[in-house]
């Protein structure tokens, strides 16, 4: 029975060094830890809120960014498709128009040849029919010579030459 | 060596270590004659003691003396060693030795009155009075001012690293408690006060909290400083119930006072003409602290009694024969490790309790009329 009150009675000297004790502790973390802990981890929490924040901004616009890039890609991509095509198909068109006119030139060229050809070959006949006619009147001069050589054959040619005139 | 060849080693230590040391408790049980009581056993463990009583070899008590400290005409000083236990008296003083005085200190009375030296047994001493205002260093103030010394060199280091580095992560004995004062705060003292007004009552449930914690802790601890049962002593618990009554009634507002002279939501036939409600709301102000004072005392008191009754348990059978105390040592053992893991739980589940109760009577006391309805809720809580 004494055991059991000396349980659950009060004693005067732990009750005086408790209350002491107690308010001591309380005084000292309070004036000393909890202000500074509770505050650090506060500005912490703050400091690491804001960080996540900010970190999930700076994600946002990178994406966005990200996007913009790749938009500008592809636009460039498409650019320089564009260009490449344009590219070939002036060059195509150059090549087509470069060997047109290589095409006409060579007509033309040949054209010219022929033309030329034809101006000297009759140019050649021309003198060939001029040679030929020097060369007919030559032996024609050399075969008159020898027939007009006596009087009556003469007048036998002249004869014949006013007979082709008149009926001329 | 892997951690499982250390673990076997430190295991078989340990059994060796028990068997051998095993009969030397049962023998020594014995050999003291006296015969080993239970329940003066557990009651000396759990109760206050002038001194420290570590262990007894060989009938030589083993103790850490405390100052004495007496306002009995003036300021008496004096060490615990020289009651020697209640064996002996010093300038008349001695460890009260009838079933009304132990635990406490008398003055000898009549020619004994400044005796110094042994006490005879048989002889019939008189008792002049008992020294009421007694506010010597015993097992438990020894006890809390080390609590106190440990509370404050733990804070403070810790205050001091987030003073150097606020920014920084957390780091040893601080990461270690920055979950639990955010566990006081976020889960203690925020859902039950309220977030704009809590933080007048935070440092209390802070030191509340981590006062609880660490003396339920530190009585876990069998040997010296720990193993007092300083969460288990009615006054260290009726003193922070008290404190929380007061805090409690000095910040409470006129709703809180309003509600308890005239609860709404009760029939009127229950406050006119008898004030059934008014008087029983009106002694839930007391009851309240009250049943924080007990449920924190009785919890950490069962669980010293039982994790003691388990031990007891070897030096019972042991006394009988030590083929016995052998046989039910593993067992006791085995339970006290179970019993100590289970203390460990309710070591941090009773400062929650305490602190979590102390905190929504504070909430309750300080809320605005306008949220009824979470009121109610908190005290089906």
């Amino acid at each position: 029975m004494t055991l059991l009150a000396s349980l659950i009675s009060p004693s005067f000297g732990l009750l005086f060094w408790m209350v002491v004790g107690f308010a001591i502790l309380v005084f000292i973390l309070a004036k000393f830890a909890w202000p500074v802990i509770t505050k650090s981890i506060a500005k912490r929490e703050e400091y690491i809120s804001s960080q996540l924040a900010e970190a999930e901004r700076i994600n946002r616009e990178l994406a966005t960014l990200e996007q913009k890039y790749a938009q500008k890609l592809e636009e460039a991509k498409n650019e320089r498709d564009k260009v490449l095509s344009d590219a070939r198909k002036i060059s195509e068109k150059m090549y087509d128009d470069a060997k047109a006119k290589a095409a006409a030139e060579t007509a033309r060229m040949l054209e010219d040849a022929k033309k030329s050809i034809d101006f000297e070959k009759k140019k050649a006949m021309t003198d060939i029919k001029n040679e030929i006619a020097n060369l007919s009147i030559v032996i024609a001069e050399k075969v008159l010579r020898k027939e007009l050589s006596d009087k009556q054959k003469q007048e036998e040619l002249i004869e014949s030459w006013i007979k082709e005139l008149n009926m001329n | 060596m892997t951690y499982g060849k250390i673990r076997q080693v430190a295991t078989s230590l340990v059994l060796v270590i028990f068997f051998i040391f095993s009969p030397i408790f049962s023998q020594n049980a014995k050999a003291e004659e006296e015969e080993f009581v239970p329940g003066e056993y557990i009651m000396g463990h759990i109760t206050d003691e002038y001194g420290w009583h570590i262990t007894t070899i060989n009938d030589h008590s083993i103790s850490v003396p405390l100052p004495v400290i007496l306002i009995d005409n003036g300021l008496t000083c004096f060490s615990s060693g020289k009651l020697h236990h209640g064996e002996k008296a010093y300038n008349g003083y001695a460890l009260g030795f009838t079933e009304e005085t132990s635990g406490s200190i008398v003055k000898l009375g009549g020619e004994y009155a400044d005796y110094s030296g042994e006490l005879e047994e048989g002889v019939v001493y008189p008792i002049d009075h008992v020294c009421k205002y007694d506010i010597s260093i015993t097992k438990n103030v020894c006890a809390l001012l080390v609590s106190i010394i440990l509370l404050c060199w733990i804070f403070l280091s810790v205050a001091k690293r987030y003073k150097d580095g606020p920014m920084k992560a957390p780091k040893g004995l601080q990461s270690l408690l920055e979950p639990l004062i955010l566990f006081v705060r976020d889960d203690i003292a925020i859902p039950s006060i309220g977030e704009d007004k809590y933080q007048k009552f935070f440092p209390y449930l802070l030191t509340l909290f981590f006062f609880i914690l660490v003396n339920n802790l530190m009585g876990l601890i069998p040997i010296f400083p720990g193993g007092a049962n300083l969460t288990g002593n009615i006054t260290v618990t009726a003193v922070l119930a008290i404190i929380t009554f007061f805090i409690t009634n000095i910040s409470a507002n006129k709703h809180y006072w309003k509600d308890i002279f005239n609860a709404p939501g009760v029939p009127w036939w229950l406050k006119i003409p008898i004030p059934l409600m008014p008087i029983v709301e009106f002694i839930g102000v007391f009851t309240k602290p009250f049943v924080l004072m007990i449920r924190l005392f009785a919890n950490i008191t069962a669980g010293h009694i039982i994790v003691l009754g388990f031990l007891g348990l070897i030096f019972i059978f042991g006394a009988m024969s030590p083929a016995i105390g052998y046989a039910v040592s593993p067992v006791s053992i085995f339970f006290y490790l179970f019993m100590g893991l289970l203390e460990l739980l309710v070591a941090f589940i009773q400062a929650f309790v305490f602190t979590l109760l102390s905190a929504i009577y504070i909430g309750m006391a300080i809320e605005e009329p306008h949220h009824e309805e979470k009121n109610s809720e908190i005290v089906m809580q």
